[in-house]
């Protein structure tokens, strides 16, 4: 039997990246705002939401896809303060695709929603790989995972558009070196916007939300 | 399998995979997957050959292109921590064997 080569040349993920340009046609259509959060587990994901509902939730009508391997502890929280919230369970998955996202934008009311964030699997591994329908890829690094976190997981720091700077107010114990983070994230990625802030204390959550503000503004006169 | 329909083949029996450091891709997983997924099927025993791609960065201030070592990504000639990727990222399927 002869053996034939057929050329494919196709992207493995190239199924996920037309599911994710699908819905982010659906969520413009709708002119909902949507910022894809990746980062460690316990950086903080979940408290920035939260915070920025506490904050923002007047004017801006907010929905909130929460991606988790188990369990529904983050869905919750969401729900108890009023949110719109669609739980994924990844089921040992380690990121969200496009198509576990199409699926929850199913259960959402998006004909009343502004801005929806959605929670990625925390992972600093793959989920950068994955694209969802985002409008804006968030990353967040928290001060007690230390100033290497570029170098060791440089992927992730190079595709995302905001790096949020968590737990600032932890700084005085730790041998964070800010200047030394700042300087191997803008060296991946000169365009990106780093914002510290602190969730529990609330430091630089001002600038956080300003930032978060002028991006909503730019989305609705788009 | 679309692909190797269309050529009228009866098997796949290799499948040439690319996949760079940076993409996440460990081959051994992927291999236990594909081993159980594609039983019974027409790939059933296709080989996954992988070809890897190094991480290629170039630094931005003198253009230097280079693979780090370990996780230094200064630039080995003016030290320079400013880096774009160049490759390292790919994930594709490049073609079958099919007979």
């Amino acid at each position: 039997m002869s053996v034939k080569v057929i050329t494919v040349g196709e992207k493995i993920l190239g199924a996920n990246e037309d599911k994710a340009k699908e819905n982010k046609k659906r969520l413009d259509r709708y002119g909902i705002l949507t910022i894809n959060i990746m980062s460690s587990p316990g950086a903080g994901k979940t408290s920035l939401i939260l915070n920025t509902i506490k904050h923002m939730s007047k004017k801006t009508r907010i929905a909130v896809i929460e991606g988790d391997v188990a369990s529904s502890v983050d869905a919750d929280k969401v729900n108890a303060v009023g949110i719109p919230v669609v739980q994924i369970n990844t089921a040992g998955g380690c990121h969200l695709d496009a198509f576990m996202v199409a699926d929850a934008l199913d259960s959402l009311p998006l004909d009343k929603v502004d801005l929806l964030f959605i929670e990625n699997v925390g992972n600093l591994i793959c989920p950068n790989n994955y694209l969802l329908g985002e409008d804006i890829r968030l990353m967040i690094a928290s001060m007690p995972e230390g100033d290497d976190k570029p170098l060791k997981y440089p992927a992730m720091f190079a595709d995302t558009d905001v790096v949020i700077l968590n737990k600032v107010d932890l700084q005085p114990y730790l041998d964070f070196n800010e200047k030394s983070f700042r300087k191997v994230v803008v060296g991946l990625n000169p365009d990106v916007t780093i914002l510290p802030v602190s969730c529990k204390s609330g430091a630089g959550m001002k600038d956080w939300l300003d930032w978060l503000e002028t991006a909503l503004k730019k989305k609705q006169n788009k | 399998m679309e692909k190797a329909g269309e050529a009228k083949a009866k098997k796949i029996t290799r499948i040439n995979l690319v996949v760079g450091d940076l993409a996440g891709v460990v081959p051994e997983c992927v291999q236990f997957y594909f081993d159980v997924i594609s039983k019974n099927t027409q790939a059933d025993g296709a080989v996954l050959a992988w070809e890897t791609r190094p991480t290629r960065i170039r630094c931005r201030k003198c253009n230097k292109e280079f693979t780090p070592v370990s996780h230094d990504w200064a630039c080995p000639d003016c030290h320079e921590l400013s880096m774009e990727i160049v490759s390292g990222r790919e994930c594709y399927m490049e073609s079958i064997e099919v007979e």
